[in-house]
């Protein structure tokens, strides 16, 4: 594939009107990839962190996310069950193999089932963490890796996240930030904004087009 | 695809006579205008946001060869595979040697212009391998044989009752013929459960990509009924077919332009799902594809960079210049003839495939400048239009009667003298025949146009005329 790389940057060049990037341009190309500089962030994230709280449950819902406010993490299995029961769910839930989820106290509902690692398409309830939330527009930042599969994002028809509120960040861009500081890229970064939806039949939204016809979180407020 | 670019007149005749086309097109005002017009409203920023996706794009273009290597490499160093191509022959070849490395039987596809750039179905199936579109509407569009008639609304020409009768035809056998079908959230569901085995089965899932990051060697898709991640996570293999022109430096600088995309496409502040990919799954996850491979689309791309109507390469796909077009309006995507409907087609046909193909879609606009007025990264669409428009006609392109028409106008517009007299007289002429009906139902060489409406007879003076008694300036 070499020739047909050498021919496609070879015409890009030629049309550019360069043979090569001189060092004082490559330098300068460089340092603007490793810069993460921003664009114009839109103020409505301009909050304290209570508000930019308020701001994500109010983009969130906009979108048709559902959301629960619990006081602390032993509130949320109690929750949880309310939501299976309230939507006729059953008790199976498949669950992120996430330690952080681990040490919520399960064990208090007995009448949950729950199995952990991905899914196969078989499953009704994906019960997942979050790595963080974006206010701007109600967005879920959620990674890939051994504790938390893609397929639990996208297989379930309901997608249960539990989050807290000190996760709630303002901006796309903070999230990166974030992410280099935890460390490296993973395979996938999902960006979530309300459940599946589609508009390609006469332009009429409907939800659950292929994903999950339900996004519901419980927000654990540890702020 | 053939193209039919050539034929536009005769496609907009049988688009104007299509009353299911009338009736669904005439829902995309108050849908997709209306919504953009909110979203717009909502962020006082997204004007600012503009410029700089104007010039995020414009700096990324001055610098190609640098973003497309700093890409290339990223990606190696995430365990994945770059396969540049030159021509859409190229691009289909590369990905049906992927394909046939694993003997794959079943291909399950994001929605991708590109794909439908490069005519990849058509060529899959003729190599024995079932390619299977996941967009609902891309869905739909598959099942009836046709081409997509929007760029992000690809089934936008159609009204549930034909959606009805593709289902019926296409599922005979897996589902009661008694079902109900009548309401769109039938046809979804149905449509669900067929696609949900597919994704499943699929040995290979390919994705089109909005952005590729040159920091991080990303791909991503943006889409809002989630088929394009189970599209590119459940297969072993994932590959994402993308044009030479969706790299942008970093992941800040496709943050910025994802503020205007989804606003300028649909209205919705964020899509459903805004999806960054790294190379292959990584040593522990419990999921995703095993090979990751990107084949990078020149196709005519790297010369236009070079040309007169290099700002077309800043567009991202968004569909506001063909929602806000009263044209795309009245006679849908299909009149078009090719890939790319509306304003961005008639810039993107005759770039592609040549004026003899494409001459008349420059021409099939009022002007009117509401596409430019909403571009998302402000591609001056008219002047790109009006270089067309003039090259037809220097290059002798255009028919002659076209050609010597304009020939006779520009005479008199040379002329002002005799441009004011010739007018004057005709006007006079014109007032006079119609004095008694006060309008015209026929008119010799404007059949076209009386054909659906009246022409109103003049009344009074020219304008050049009233324009000079009212005291306006005089050049």
């Amino acid at each position: 594939m070499s020739a047909a790389r050498d021919a496609v940057l070879g015409r890009v060049r030629k049309s550019l009107g360069r043979k090569t990037i001189s060092a004082e341009d490559r330098a300068e190309l460089e340092a603007r990839l490793a810069g993460h500089d921003r664009g114009v962030i839109p103020a409505r994230t301009d909050l304290d962190a209570k508000s930019l709280v308020d701001l994500f449950v109010d983009m969130a819902a906009a979108v048709d996310t559902t959301i629960e406010r619990v006081a602390d993490a032993d509130a949320v299995p109690a929750a949880l069950s309310e939501f299976l029961a309230r939507h006729n769910l059953g008790s199976d839930l498949r669950m992120a193999p996430d330690p952080w989820l681990d040490t919520i106290p399960w064990a208090g509902r007995p009448t949950l089932t729950i199995t952990k690692g991905p899914s196969d398409g078989g499953d009704d309830v994906g019960v997942t963490a979050a790595f963080a939330a974006i206010a701007e527009t109600g967005t879920l930042m959620l990674l890939s890796g051994p504790a938390s599969p893609t397929t639990l994002n996208f297989l379930p028809g309901n997608h249960v996240v539990v989050l807290r509120a000190s996760q709630v960040m303002g901006a796309y861009e903070d999230g990166w930030d974030a992410l280099r500081d935890s460390g490296a890229m993973p395979r996938t970064v999902n960006f979530i904004t309300g459940p599946s939806r589609t508009a390609d039949i006469e332009q009429k939204i409907l939800l659950g087009a292929h994903g999950p016809k339900r996004l519901h979180i419980l927000l654990i407020e540890d702020t | 695809m053939e193209p039919t670019s050539r034929k536009f007149n005769a496609n907009v005749r049988v688009a104007l006579a299509n009353d299911a086309l009338q009736s669904a097109l005439g829902k995309i005002e108050s849908g997709f205008v209306v919504n953009r017009a909110n979203a717009a409203a909502r962020l006082p920023e997204f004007d600012a946001l503009r410029d700089q996706a104007r010039d995020i794009k414009d700096h990324t273009l001055d610098n190609l060869d640098f973003y497309l290597e700093a890409f290339e490499s990223r990606v190696h160093e995430s365990g994945g595979h770059v396969h540049w191509a030159s021509s859409a022959a190229d691009a289909r070849r590369a990905i049906l040697d992927i394909c046939r490395s694993v003997d794959a039987k079943i291909v399950t596809k994001g929605k991708s212009m590109i794909a439908e750039e490069i005519g990849l179905n058509e060529y899959l199936e003729k190599n024995n391998i079932e390619p299977v579109e996941t967009d609902l509407g891309e869905y739909i569009i598959q099942l009836r044989k046709e081409p997509p008639s929007h760029i992000i609304a690809p089934a936008i020409h159609l009204v549930k009752e034909q959606v009805e009768d593709a289902f019926r035809s296409a599922h005979e056998g897996m589902f009661d013929p008694g079902r109900s079908l009548e309401e769109p959230r039938a046809l979804l569901e149905e449509a669900r459960a067929v696609l949900r085995q597919r994704f499943l089965d699929a040995d290979v899932g390919i994705t089109g990509a909005n952005f590729l990051i040159a920091a991080t060697g990303s791909t991503v898709i943006v889409t809002n009924e989630g088929n394009g991640d189970l599209t590119q996570t459940l297969p072993t293999i994932h590959i994402v077919v993308a044009s030479l022109e969706k790299v942008v430096p970093t992941l800040e600088d496709a943050s910025t332009i994802l503020r205007v995309l989804a606003r300028s496409a649909t209205g919705q502040e964020y899509s459903s799902y805004t999806t960054f990919s790294n190379g292959p799954r990584r040593n522990g996850d419990p999921d995703g594809p095993e090979q990751f491979h990107v084949v990078l689309l020149d196709n005519g791309r790297s010369d236009l960079l070079g040309g007169p109507v290099r700002d077309v390469l800043r567009c991202i796909r968004c569909g506001a210049c063909m929602n806000h077009c009263p044209v795309y309006g009245a006679v849908g995507g299909h009149s078009y003839g090719w890939v790319y409907p509306g304003p961005i087609g008639a810039v993107l046909t005759p770039s592609f495939l040549g004026l003899d193909e494409g001459r008349h879609l420059p021409n099939a606009s009022t002007f009117c400048g509401r596409c430019e007025s909403v571009c998302p990264v402000r591609i001056p669409l008219l002047s790109l239009m009006r270089h067309y428009r003039e090259q037809s006609f220097e290059e002798k392109i255009s028919p002659p009667a076209e050609r010597t028409g304009l020939g006779v106008w520009a005479f008199f517009a040379r002329h002002p003298a005799l441009y004011r007299f010739t007018t004057g007289l005709a006007m006079r002429a014109l007032a006079w025949a119609g004095r008694k009906q006060g309008r015209f139902s026929t008119l010799p060489f404007a059949g076209g146009w009386t054909a659906h409406r009246d022409l109103p007879a003049p009344q009074g003076d020219t304008f050049q005329r009233q324009w000079s008694a009212r005291g306006g300036r005089q050049r």
